[in-house]
């Protein structure tokens, strides 16, 4: 086991769930409840000191029954280690709590994956759309269900008035 | 504010307003007539000759100093992560030349790199140094085009038409390389596309003879000029800690004086084998991050220079079944061959399960690819970690408490792109 | 038009009106400064030293809409982006004329995704279609060209059926 995820079990024994290194980057797994004391454990804890956020991604499998993973990446500039932390929300409590008090830049990003996946975000600062208008109402893009067309809304311009979007002379 | 009022002119009086952050000015300590004031809402973009495309920005204005900014975003958002679980990992390749349209070289390297890191693979020596080459001549061009449009903004017109000659010669450089100049997918997925022939190595010689006589001419033009000093000068300042907090990366955090370079961090490429330095700034002020800039372009010219003369003899495209497009003269000969090529295109090839993020330091920041694969031909989930979308988050802290005008130097400081922010 | 002389004296020039106001709109074309994506850097390098748009009397870049006759709709139309061109082209004064600048304004190109409309033309009028992704300066000056022919064959004087008046 990676020495980083070793001390990650030791400090949070039942949030704990899995951890894995595939080509070189390692990937711990922690209950949703957990994110924000492993982040701030990550962030402070000198022996950690993952200062710097890289992204905050999400994943959609919709076959399992925790239907979303969410995901954070970290690294550390003293040490120059990365990690990725990742939490598993089902469809019906699609919600983790907000790293932005941790790392200012989780902000967007958290606002980017409730957008594009549709999890939110307790206790964020500014919890709104960022890519797509407010009023979009076709649902989350990046879920699988949601078609690459989308659903209409790019075919329809209610903006213009009839008639008027022809060249005349 | 007071409520108490005035007998005299029977006018309420307000107290002095609070110094602003970021300005020495303050208002002058007397007792003033109590004028409504009210905060004033400027919408500014998307079509805004310089926010860079089609950026909006709410601005909240306490006369002319800027209280809050929010910046509105997704007016480029084109869906290129939905897009990309549609296609082959090939045919990403030109997806990410139009990310970051500036770069488009270093967007296809740092694609090409995640995956060759999700199929493990090696690529030939020669193919490095190749990758290496182009991609600082690459960021030769963002820096320069970069000069030529924040200065532009700021109001020198003449820089622009200077930086946009340097340009246009190593745009015929990347013509005569691979047919096109801005979305050029030279990178391929255990390789380059073709080999470089010994009239374009002459080409970038020349080129690199007389550069930094160029770049003296810039610097004659800016280096001194009182209206860039003004304008640059301790204008969106942001501190290490913070810089490090809202993960800024690229020129925008070295000029605060990190020195965070993933090409000398985890050296890729043939960083690790020719001699240069990060140039590291030291009040993260915009003027820095120009210094950092000019300095850069110096840097990748002495790169660009020292890999042309170690550039190793041999193969520039691994010999890999699962990623090597077959002969095309063997396509047309033999039925193995034209089924293998078949395959590559209408399948793509197959990766094993699994998940890899891979940064690259393009010229903006760190551009990084998250992929998870499902073992299948087409990417289960590409997330792209865009250097402007992150930057873009540290905008409304960085430009309060300045002037309105000081907006468009803001924009500029990032070097931003909206196909790469909104993706 | 002709050309002739009268006594041995100057220069003579026989046109019809609407040749000479259209003789004058297409060589002052005033394009708005307007980019949406990647084809706005060849926009750009269009008005730089080397290629140099003002050849065609088409460099005065506006950044206001009612300063402007030519709308270069230069990249990726987003259906959030929509009805800001449309709101841009209405502010425009008569006569405006629009070139879809590359495959992305003509057709949508490869983003056939939920947030890309599939073409400017379905909601704003399209005078000119410039090919290419992006299309470099030279086809973009030759999408300017084309325009003018386009204007000079113009008819000035005639009753436009929309604003029922003359149009000028």
């Amino acid at each position: 086991m990676h020495p980083n995820a070793e001390k990650i079990r030791a400090e949070f024994p039942d949030a704990f769930v899995t951890e894995k290194v595939w080509r070189g980057d390692l990937a711990v797994t922690v209950k949703k409840e957990a994110i924000v004391p492993v982040c701030r454990y990550l962030h402070d804890d000198p022996g950690m000191d993952f200062d710097y956020i890289v992204h905050i991604s999400s994943v959609d499998y919709p076959e399992d029954p925790e239907r979303f993973e969410v995901v954070y990446e970290f690294y550390s500039i003293r040490r120059r280690e990365r990690i990725r932390i990742k939490a598993r929300v089902t469809e019906e409590d699609a919600a983790v709590d907000s790293v932005t008090g941790i790392w200012k830049g989780a902000d967007f990003m958290e606002r980017e994956v409730f957008d594009m996946m549709g999890i939110r975000f307790n206790h964020h600062p500014d919890h709104r759309r960022i890519l797509m208008p407010d009023e979009y109402d076709e649902g989350y893009p990046l879920r699988k269900d949601f078609p690459l067309a989308g659903k209409g809304w790019r075919d329809t311009f209610e903006f213009i008035t009839e008639g008027t979007h022809k060249k005349t002379t | 504010m007071t409520t108490e009022a005035n007998p005299e002119t029977n006018l309420k009086t307000v107290e002095p307003a609070a110094e602003h952050p970021g300005s020495g000015v303050s208002v002058p300590n007397k007792a003033l007539p109590l004028l409504r004031t009210e905060k004033l809402m400027l919408n500014m973009g998307p079509q805004h000759p310089s926010t860079h495309g089609v950026l909006k920005v709410v601005l909240e204005l306490e006369g002319e100093r800027i209280v809050k900014a929010t910046p509105v975003l997704g007016f480029l958002h084109r869906g290129v992560e939905k897009l990309a679980e549609d296609g082959t990992y090939h045919q990403f390749i030109p997806h990410t030349d139009r990310l970051d349209y500036v770069c488009a070289m270093y967007n296809n390297f740092a694609y090409v790199r995640a995956v060759e890191k999700l199929l493990d693979m090696k690529v030939p020596e020669r193919a490095e140094y190749l990758r290496t080459i182009v991609a600082e001549v690459q960021r030769i061009i963002g820096h320069l085009f970069w000069l030529g449009t924040q200065a532009l903004d700021i109001g020198a017109m003449t820089v622009f038409f200077y930086t946009f000659r340097e340009r246009e010669v190593l745009l015929d450089f990347f013509d005569d390389l691979c047919g096109a100049r801005l979305t050029t997918s030279w990178y391929r997925i255990g390789g380059v596309e073709n080999d470089i022939s010994p009239e374009l190595i002459g080409h970038l010689h020349k080129f690199l003879e007389n550069f930094s006589e160029k770049l003296d001419e810039y610097n004659a033009l800016l280096e001194t000029n009182r209206i860039w000093l003004a304008r640059t000068k301790g204008i969106a300042v942001i501190s290490a800690e913070d810089a490090i907090s809202f993960g800024l990366s690229g020129p925008t955090l070295r000029g605060s004086g990190v020195d965070y370079d993933l090409r000398k961090y985890e050296p890729y490429g043939a960083y690790d084998k020719v001699q240069w330095e990060v140039p590291v700034g030291k009040n993260g002020d915009t003027y820095d991050r120009y210094w950092i800039r000019i300095l850069e372009m110096k840097e990748s010219a002495k790169i660009v220079k020292q890999c042309l003369d170690q550039l190793p003899q041999g193969p520039y495209m691994v010999e890999d079944p699962r990623v090597t497009l077959p002969p095309k003269d063997k396509v047309f000969t033999n039925l193995e061959h034209m089924i293998r090529q078949f395959k590559l295109f209408t399948q793509g090839f197959r990766t094993p399960p699994g998940e890899i993020y891979c940064g690259t330091e393009a010229h903006k920041g760190e551009l990084g690819f998250y992929i998870v694969s499902d073992g299948s031909g087409k990417p289960y989930r590409l997330k792209i970690r865009a250097p402007s979308f992150i930057h873009m988050g540290a905008f409304d802290y960085m430009a309060r408490g300045y002037m309105i005008a000081d907006i468009v130097t803001i924009f500029g400081t990032y070097d931003i792109v909206m196909g790469e922010c909104d993706r | 038009m002709g050309v002739g002389t009268l006594d041995g004296e100057g220069g003579l020039v026989t046109t019809t009106i609407e040749q000479a106001v259209n003789w004058a709109r297409k060589g002052s074309l005033w394009p708005l400064t307007f980019g949406l994506a990647c084809c706005a850097i060849e926009m750009m390098a269009a008005v730089s030293a080397r290629y140099d748009i003002d050849r065609y009397g088409a460099g005065v870049f506006r950044a206001s809409p009612r300063q402007s006759d030519l709308m270069i709709v230069a990249g990726t139309v987003c259906r959030r982006m929509a009805p800001v061109i449309r709101k841009i082209y209405d502010q425009m004064p008569e006569p405006k004329y629009v070139i879809a600048m590359g495959s992305c304004a003509t057709s949508g190109n490869i983003y056939n995704s939920y947030a890309v409309v599939q073409g400017v033309d379905r909601f704003v009028p399209v005078d000119i279609y410039v090919p290419g992704c992006p299309p470099t300066p030279e086809a973009l000056f030759d999408g300017i060209l084309k325009l003018q022919q386009k204007i000079m064959k113009q008819k000035v004087f005639i009753k436009s059926p929309i604003l029922g008046a003359t149009k000028v």
